[in-house]
């Protein structure tokens, strides 16, 4: 028996670790980002490393945990749910990290008046993601809380959806160049998608929660 | 080489149930894909095999409640019709009762051969089979609201349900498989024990195994056969339509059906209530294939009513009554081959008197005798035969002419104090009892109840106590009546 739960609660540390790596990406994001708007190259390209690095070890991670839940034959009834949810966080953490790579690689030159609204279009983005890992750790523990979870990430995700779309009206009434309203366009709606994927995740979540509504 | 022929049919019994009842067992964990099959197989069959051995020789008289199948062809023929019933139903995806079956089977013989059917032991265990599923669906209710409630406070991580989950489908599947092995152990072998072809050995010098337990053990491999064959077809096609319930709901559904069989068919642990002054449970001889299915909708019913499948439930209660109904029809017209056609005597010819002690003894279990006067001084041999003669006086109830039968049963005993001396120790008597029977040494009796007044006028132990709690001690005395019935036995 001992044996036995011991061996559970290494796979529930390390379901535990992965949404950790999960906020994370989305803290170094925030701060990755931070760094580029007030031109701190260096810190930016620490951030830009370390968010890889936990991309990669994220990805090492949730195969193991998958690989485990099959062969362990555990939880058969809500196996492909909480797979489905691993899967779908990962996809949150790896466009995080390939928006900030597309901020290293194409260094958009954004208007001194819209890096604020940048800003504040990441931290909306950023609170949604941690929203989200906030659900995803609920259904494990307390389902009954997931609900109130998954109404935060939601509000924040409208509220990403909002300032993306001031962004995109200021910079178009702008005189300048329409490549460059073109490209300060792209990365304000790549940072959107990070939250839009993880409404996605919000909503797999919604309906795996009424699964295992006992 | 008869025997083992004969001793065959309970194997096939046997093995029938095992394939019918695995799903009762293991259906939930396995259907759910908790625990695979081959562990749920190799864990059920270790411990039917442990209770049919350990816990089966208490409960072999089940079947003698209805009324005694007394030779060993009958017998042979009634385990057969049985079987054919419960593998037919098996193969209809239909989890049947065995219990069911066999009382059909019983009451089959008992038409065929005119013997009467006791009415009232009848209506008792036809009683159980509304109370065990509704007992279950109650239990069932109550412990899964109580699971909800501790869960939703424990706030345990899912990874940890499924953990606990597991190992309580498995421990109280093996539970459950020991109850199965020692609740019915008595269908599938217990009319052969007076025909079993084993000797008793003696293992290591200190450990005698009995004949009566290699039996057992050989019916409790029978069962296991049964699961590890055929059980797993009956869980996915059985199970995957009634147990379409998450794994946690159905190691409720397995743990209330323990529970009901444990509380309610527990012989120990109704004396131990009896011992600390509690009021004990009344026990029912229960049915796990209906406490499952009456678990299946209580859990049903605490989840707000919704994923019952009616239409399979319908079914199966359809099925209820049909395998009693086609066991009977078939052990009355396979009766009639084997006597006939293998011309074998599938019913001990036995002779009865009608005295005026006789009728003492009806009119003093409460039936009218004015009808029997013509036949009184008469002496009639073959149960067919009293029974034609009884009927062209009066149409009797069944009750009444199970009464009549066992009074006017003509036996032949002489009380031998010193053969009883070796053979019931101080365990089994106590010193009351052993004088009463001193002072009846060589006395003759011609009815078995004569023989039963005689002790109970001697000694007031002797008396078959009637009281709610007893039953277990009841059923001691009545093992021990049979054994001096057996001893005393003189062949006229």
């Amino acid at each position: 028996m001992d044996l036995l739960l011991r061996k559970t609660r290494n796979l529930e540390n390390q379901i535990d670790e992965y949404l950790d790596l999960v906020v994370r990406g989305a803290l170094f994001f925030k701060e990755g980002l931070r760094c580029y708007v007030k031109g701190n190259d260096e810190q930016f390209a620490l951030h830009l490393r370390e968010i890889d690095a936990t991309e990669s070890s994220a990805d090492g991670l949730r195969r193991s945990i998958e690989t485990k839940l099959y062969v362990d034959t555990l939880i058969p009834e809500y196996r492909g749910d909480v797979l489905g949810l691993l899967e779908s966080s990962d996809r949150v953490l790896n466009r995080s990290a390939e928006t900030l790579t597309q901020f290293g690689v194409e260094r958009p030159d954004i208007l001194e008046d819209l890096k604020p609204m940048f800003l504040d279009l990441t931290d909306a983005s950023m609170s949604t993601v941690e929203s989200m890992v906030s659900a995803v750790r609920a259904y494990f523990r307390e389902p009954d809380q997931v609900r109130n979870y998954i109404t935060k990430a939601m509000f924040y995700e409208k509220e990403s959806d909002a300032l993306g779309d001031r962004i995109k009206r200021t910079v178009f009434q702008k005189d300048i160049d329409l490549s460059r309203k073109i490209h300060m366009r792209y990365f304000a709606f790549h940072i959107e998608t990070i939250a839009d994927e993880a409404e996605d995740v919000c909503d797999r979540l919604a309906i795996a929660t009424i699964k295992r509504s006992l | 080489m008869i025997h083992w022929l004969y001793i065959s049919t309970g194997l096939f019994l046997g093995w029938s149930l095992g394939a019918n009842h695995a799903v009762n067992v293991f259906g939930t964990a396995v259907v759910s894909r908790m625990v695979r099959f081959r562990t749920a197989a190799l864990i059920g069959g270790v411990f039917v095999i442990l209770g049919a051995v350990l816990s089966g020789a208490g409960t072999t008289r089940t079947l003698n409640t209805l009324g005694a199948v007394n030779a060993l062809p009958g017998a042979f023929t009634v385990a057969l019709s049985v079987g054919i019933t419960v593998a037919w139903m098996t193969k209809l995806k239909l989890p049947v009762s065995t219990s069911q079956a066999v009382v059909g089977g019983i009451i089959g013989w008992n038409l065929f051969t005119g013997s009467p059917t006791d009415t009232f032991s009848l209506s008792k265990i036809l009683s159980t089979w509304l109370i065990g599923p509704l007992l279950a669906a109650v239990f069932g209710f109550l412990l899964f609201r109580l699971f909800v409630t501790f869960l939703r406070g424990a706030r345990l991580h899912i990874l940890h349900i499924d953990a606990h989950t597991r190992t309580g489908l498995l421990v109280i599947g093996a539970l459950a498989s020991y109850m199965l092995g020692a609740n019915n152990i008595a269908n599938v072998m217990g009319m052969f024990v007076p025909a079993s072809p084993f000797a008793d050995f003696t293992l290591g010098g200190f450990l005698t195994v009995a004949g009566s337990h290699q039996l057992f053990f050989l019916g409790g491999v029978a069962i296991a056969i049964g699961i590890l064959t055929y059980g797993e077809r009956v869980m996915q096609t059985v199970g995957k339509d009634l147990y379409k319930i998450t794994p946690l709901a159905g190691l409720v559904v397995v743990l209330a059906e323990t529970l009901v069989l444990f509380l309610f068919t527990s012989e120990s642990l109704e004396s131990l209530f009896v011992k600390l002054g509690l009021p004990p449970f009344p026990l029912v001889p229960l049915s796990s294939t209906q406490v499952v299915i009456g678990a299946v909708i209580g859990v049903g019913v605490a989840k707000g009513g919704r994923g019952i499948n009616y239409n399979v439930l319908g079914k199966i209660a359809s099925g209820w009554v049909t395998a009693p109904v086609a066991a009977g029809l078939l052990a009355f017209v396979l009766l009639f081959f084997v006597q006939n056609v293998f011309e074998q005597q599938v019913v001990r010819l036995t002779s009865y008197a009608v005295s005026r002690e006789v009728m003492e003894e009806v009119h003093a279990r409460g039936v009218d005798t004015t009808h029997l006067s013509p036949l009184s001084g008469t002496r009639i041999s073959g149960s067919a035969t009293f029974r034609q003669n009884l009927e062209r006086q009066k149409a009797w109830t069944e009750q009444d002419l199970f009464v009549i039968f066992s009074s006017a049963e003509l036996d032949s005993l002489r009380v031998d104090s010193l053969t009883v001396a070796k053979t019931l120790d101080s365990t089994m008597i106590s010193p009351g009892q052993r004088r009463a029977l001193n002072s009846l040494h060589g006395r003759v009796f011609v009815h078995r109840w004569q023989l039963d007044r005689a002790l109970e006028g001697c000694d007031a132990e002797w008396a078959i106590p009637t009281a709610p709690g007893y039953e277990q001690e009841a059923k001691r005395q009545r093992a021990l009546r049979e054994l001096l019935y057996g001893t005393f036995h003189v062949p006229r």
